[in-house]
Formats: C-alpha cells, sequence, structure tokens
C-alpha cells in the first residue's frame, strides 16, 4: 500500500510533515513467527545426531544420481502415457455412444477409487494372475510369448502404475476443458461443414489446451514426487537407491535430506518450466495440436 | 450458381420441438435462388430455430424441409428415408454459410485464419492458395488492414464482418444469418448491413433473421412475418409493412416501429 511521505500544507501556507506509522502489531508478530522457525531449523541443524559431512558426501553419490536420472525417466514416460491416454478417455466419455461413455466413467472411477500404492503392487505382481503374457494373432500359431515378470520390472510397473492412474484424473481435467469451450465454437465449426471429430482437432482442443495446461503442469510436479511410492517394488529411482543405502549404513535422517533436496531441485525446475509453458500457450495454443499446422504454414511470423 | 428463381428452401409444415415446448408448429416457407428473404417476428416466434433447422443444426421432427435438392437430415434409399451421418451433415453445411448473432469467430486464429479455416480444412485447398483466397474475402469487407488481429482485438462490427467472409470463403450456394446485428452497439450495425447489401447486390441467395424492419424494407425480396413457431404471413416488404393483412402481424409491427411510421 502507498504511504503518504509529501508534506501536507496548511490553511497559512506552511508545509507541515506527515508522520510515520510504526506497526507495532507487525513487529511482535513477525518477530514471534521468527523465533519459532528459526528455533525450529537451529534445532535440526546444530543436532549432534545430524552428519552434515554424511550429506554433503552422498550428495552426488553414483547411486543417488542414478536414482534422480530414474525418476526423471519414470516421471516424464508416466505423464506422456497419463496425457495421451487422458484425453482419449475424456473424449470417449464425452462421446454419445453410452457404452464407451460408460467404460470411461468405470476407468475414472476405479483408478480414482484405489490408492495409488495398491495399483502399483498390482501391477509389480501381475505374474501371480498371468505368469507370461502372450500376443498373437487369433486361431493361429503366430504371435509373441513374454515371461511376466521379466516385463513387470519395478521400472515398467512403476510407469504403467503411475500412467494409469494419472489418466484418471487427467481425463476429467480434458473434459473440463472440453466443456469449458464456448458452444458457439462447436456450432460455428459445423456450419463450415467441418465434422464432430475434426471440429474436436482443429476447434475445441486447441482451446481447451489454455484450461487444461495449468494443471497439467501441477500433475508432472506432483508425479515426480509420488514416484518415491515406486520404492515398494523397488524401481532404482531416488527414493529406493536412498532407501537401500541408509538400509545398509543406518544414516536414515541424512539421506532422506538427500533425496529431499533432489526432490525440491526437480520441482523448482518442473515450476520454472511450467512457467515458461503457461505463458507460452496462455495465448497461442494451436501448435501443440497440430506441430507446424495451418498457423505456422499461413502467417510464418505474423502472430505475434 | 443455382438458376435464379428455382426453390432453394422450400419448408412444408416443419415442426420441431424441445421435449414438450412446441417451438416450430408447422412452418411453411419458401426461398428462390438469387432472392433475400427476411424473416421478423418477436422473440420466441421460433425464426432463429427455423434458421438453424436449415442447416441442420437443430432436427426437423415433423413436415419436409428441403434444402439445395435435399431433405434434411436424410436420405431417401430403397423406399425408405435414412437419417444422415455426421459426415453427411457435414458435405450439406458445406454450401451453406451461416452468420450468427454472437460471431462465433475461433478464438486462437487470427481473421486470416478464421477465414481461411474452411477452405483448408474442410476442403483441403493447399494453405498459401487458401491464405490468398481469404485475404480477398477481408478485403471484400473492408478489412484486410485487421487479418492478423485475433477476434477479442476486434470491434463487433469487424468481428461480424469477419464471420461473413468466412462463411463466404468456403462459396456458398446459400447464406443463413441470424439476427447478425442485435448484439451490436448501435453505431456498428450500418457497417455490417453495408455489406450484407452488397451480397445482395451480387445474387447471393440469403435468408435473414433481423429486427432491421429498415433493412428488411430496402433489400429483402421477401418479408416473413414469425409467431408462435409458425410463418404467419409472406410478402413484398413494401406491402407488408404497409398493409399486414393479420391482426398478429399489424400488432407486431406498431410495437417495432410505432404508430407514427404510417401504419394504419
Amino acid at each position: 500500500m502507498s504511504v503518504r511521505t509529501e508534506p501536507i500544507v496548511d490553511g497559512t501556507g506552511t508545509p507541515v510533515p506527515v508522520a510515520r506509522t510504526l506497526h507495532w502489531g507487525r513487529w511482535v508478530g513477525a518477530a514471534a513467527a521468527l523465533a519459532v522457525a528459526g528455533w525450529l531449523v537451529y534445532l535440526v541443524v546444530i543436532n549432534p545426531r545430524l552428519d552434515w559431512t554424511k550429506v554433503a558426501e552422498y550428495l552426488f553419490n553414483d547411486r543417488i544420481l542414478a536414482g534422480v536420472w530414474v525418476t526423471i525417466e519414470i516421471s516424464v514416460v508416466a505423464t506422456a502415457l497419463g496425457l495421451v491416454l487422458g484425453v482419449l478417455i475424456a473424449i470417449m466419455r464425452l462421446s454419445y455412444n453410452p457404452v464407451l461413455s460408460g467404460l470411461a466413467w468405470g476407468y475414472i472411477w476405479f483408478f480414482r477409487g484405489t490408492p495409488v500404492l495398491v495399483q502399483l503392487i498390482f501391477w509389480y505382481n501381475l505374474a501371480y494372475l498371468f505368469p507370461e503374457l502372450v500376443l498373437k494373432i487369433p486361431f493361429t500359431m503366430i504371435g509373441v510369448k513374454w515371461d511376466t515378470n521379466e516385463v513387470m520390472t519395478g521400472f515398467t510397473s512403476a510407469m504403467l502404475g503411475l500412467g494409469l492412474n494419472l489418466a484418471a484424473y487427467f481425463a476429467e481435467t480434458v473434459r473440463a476443458g472440453i466443456q469449458a469451450v464456448d458452444r458457439g465454437q462447436t456450432e460455428a465449426a459445423y456450419a463450415l461443414g467441418m465434422t464432430p471429430a475434426k471440429r474436436m482437432r482443429v476447434i475445441v482442443l486447441p482451446q481447451a489446451l489454455r484450461i487444461i495446461i495449468p494443471p497439467t503442469g501441477n500433475e508432472f510436479i506432483s508425479m515426480l514426487k509420488t514416484t518415491s511410492l515406486v520404492y515398494v517394488v523397488a524401481g532404482h529411482d531416488l527414493m529406493t537407491n536412498a532407501s537401500q543405502i541408509y538400509k545398509a549404513n543406518n544414516l536414515i535422517m541424512e539421506l532422506l535430506i538427500v533425496a529431499s533436496l533432489w526432490y525440491m531441485l526437480m520441482t523448482a525446475v518442473a515450476t520454472f518450466l511450467q512457467g515458461r509453458l503457461e505463458r507460452r500457450f496462455g495465448s497461442d495454443a494451436v501448435r501443440l495440436v497440430r506441430g507446424g499446422g495451418l498457423a505456422a504454414r499461413v502467417l510464418p511470423k505474423a502472430t505475434a | 450458381m443455382t438458376a435464379p428463381g428455382t426453390p432453394v428452401v422450400r419448408a412444408t409444415g416443419v415442426r420441431m420441438s424441445y421435449g414438450d415446448v412446441q417451438v416450430l408448429n408447422g412452418v411453411d416457407f419458401t426461398v428462390s435462388a438469387g432472392e433475400v428473404s427476411c424473416v421478423i417476428g418477436p422473440s420466441g416466434s421460433g425464426k432463429s430455430t427455423f434458421l438453424r433447422c436449415v442447416n441442420g443444426l437443430e432436427p426437423v421432427l415433423g413436415g419436409s424441409l428441403r434444402v439445395l435438392g435435399e431433405e434434411v437430415g436424410h436420405t431417401l434409399r430403397d423406399g425408405r428415408y435414412h437419417p444422415w451421418t455426421p459426415k453427411e451433415f457435414a458435405a450439406f453445411r458445406r454450401n451453406i454459410g451461416m452468420v450468427f448473432q454472437r460471431f462465433n469467430l475461433f478464438a486462437h486464429q487470427s481473421a486470416l485464419e478464421n477465414v481461411a479455416c474452411g477452405p483448408v480444412h474442410v476442403l483441403g485447398s493447399p494453405a498459401d492458395e487458401a491464405r490468398g483466397l481469404a485475404m480477398e474475402h477481408l478485403e471484400r469487407v473492408g478489412l484486410a488492414g485487421h487479418a492478423h488481429k485475433r477476434p477479442h482485438q476486434l470491434s463487433g462490427g469487424q468481428q461480424q464482418r469477419v464471420a461473413i467472409a468466412r462463411a463466404l470463403a468456403m462459396n456458398p450456394a446459400l447464406m443463413l444469418f441470424d439476427e447478425p446485428t442485435s448484439a451490436l452497439d448501435p453505431e456498428l450495425v450500418d457497417e455490417v448491413l453495408e455489406v450484407m447489401k452488397g451480397l445482395a447486390a451480387d445474387g447471393m441467395t440469403m435468408v435473414v433473421v433481423t429486427h432491421e424492419i429498415a433493412f428488411a424494407r430496402e433489400v429483402g425480396d421477401w418479408l416473413t412475418f414469425f409467431d408462435d413457431g409458425v410463418a404467419v404471413e409472406r410478402g413484398r416488404p413494401g406491402e407488408l409493412l404497409a398493409a399486414p393483412g393479420q391482426e398478429r402481424t399489424r400488432a407486431f409491427l406498431s410495437s417495432v416501429l410505432g404508430p407514427r411510421e404510417g401504419l394504419p
């Protein structure tokens, strides 16, 4: 809030200075909050049982770095899977076909209704239900067969579990985005002679993206941290590797701090990228749907 | 273009309802090629709904509506009428331009992209060819200088002129206008009406739902009065406005024009 500093000229023409208000309440409140926060941090930092040199030592440990990499990999692949599948499910959900719409509803209900931890363990143990995965042309002998336990490693079950789970949440975001696009846009597209599919791809989805993209960034940031659950299926991600180290050397707090520092760095980078993405697509969501589409071909530079 | 005089729209007893609410109660209506047919009537009289039936945006539930030689929504095959697929609806609508009350320009595209959108995505024209044609259409509505602006950067009147150019870019045989100036500030109405007058002078077949009585009088070949889901009365604009045959028409006209316009 702006505060007046310019003197006020009184009736006789003499400038009279304005006094500063002292906000006593603010100073007391700030001091109390700082004292509590500082004390808590101090208790941790000076704790003799916490060895900060070990934190520094393990921060760039090979297994930790490998774990960071796997965490990023799982997050990216699972998010990509979730986004693609989510759009598909959202479109099914909005379809006039009651069977498709019902199936999409069931998918969303199931994957939002069960904890992601349960889903991860389920995929990891798929071999109990199907010891072999077979892909073949029906009524022939042509096909391929895999041993389920070889396919369902910690990595693939993490990817599937997290991706299928995200798809259910993301489908609802996409559905809201599509429904937020004005009905008049659809009517104008139909009046031009577009089919429903073309209207969706060329007119509705590019506009829905503006609504869909901000929560997508949040989903990815949240995914970075949710991957820590992967440690129950030994996915060799950051948390798995950190836990394996502390189970061996008992430096639990030190390794949790190491892992947290990396998670904080990753989310900070992702938050920064999300801001860029939002700024870029805030007004111009066309290109993500049809890369180098009409906008790029017709107006090489004129969209600025 | 269809030969002048042949019927482009022929409605006989068209009925339509939203659930239990009967909106169209048997509309009879004809437009021939090259004619400008204006439609007036109180709100809720079904005139906009009828216009939307003409290009299949609303279903015809009774009677017959033939547009450009086809029964809207159905094809006769093996002695039965088969409902259209979305593809057949799309193919039918390519030949009909529609201009909406609220413009409905594609919000994520520039004026030029809006006009080029139909040729590129519906007709499959090459992009640079479509762009050149779109520029010509924008020039025709006097907006070549605004080609790269987004809809939200244009005034209502400019948006509506872009919407007209977008419809014209498909080279339609019939243009439908659904209260094209009702959402505009008064000082922007004329620029849109001027574009429409130019179209009429070029011989475009047009159905115009409007409240602009002066426009109907000047440009319209025919004037139809809608009330309560039926086309109550149709005539030459000058004659119908001067001497309405039905009491309902007289009452509506005097409420719109006021008694001073020389009505009996």
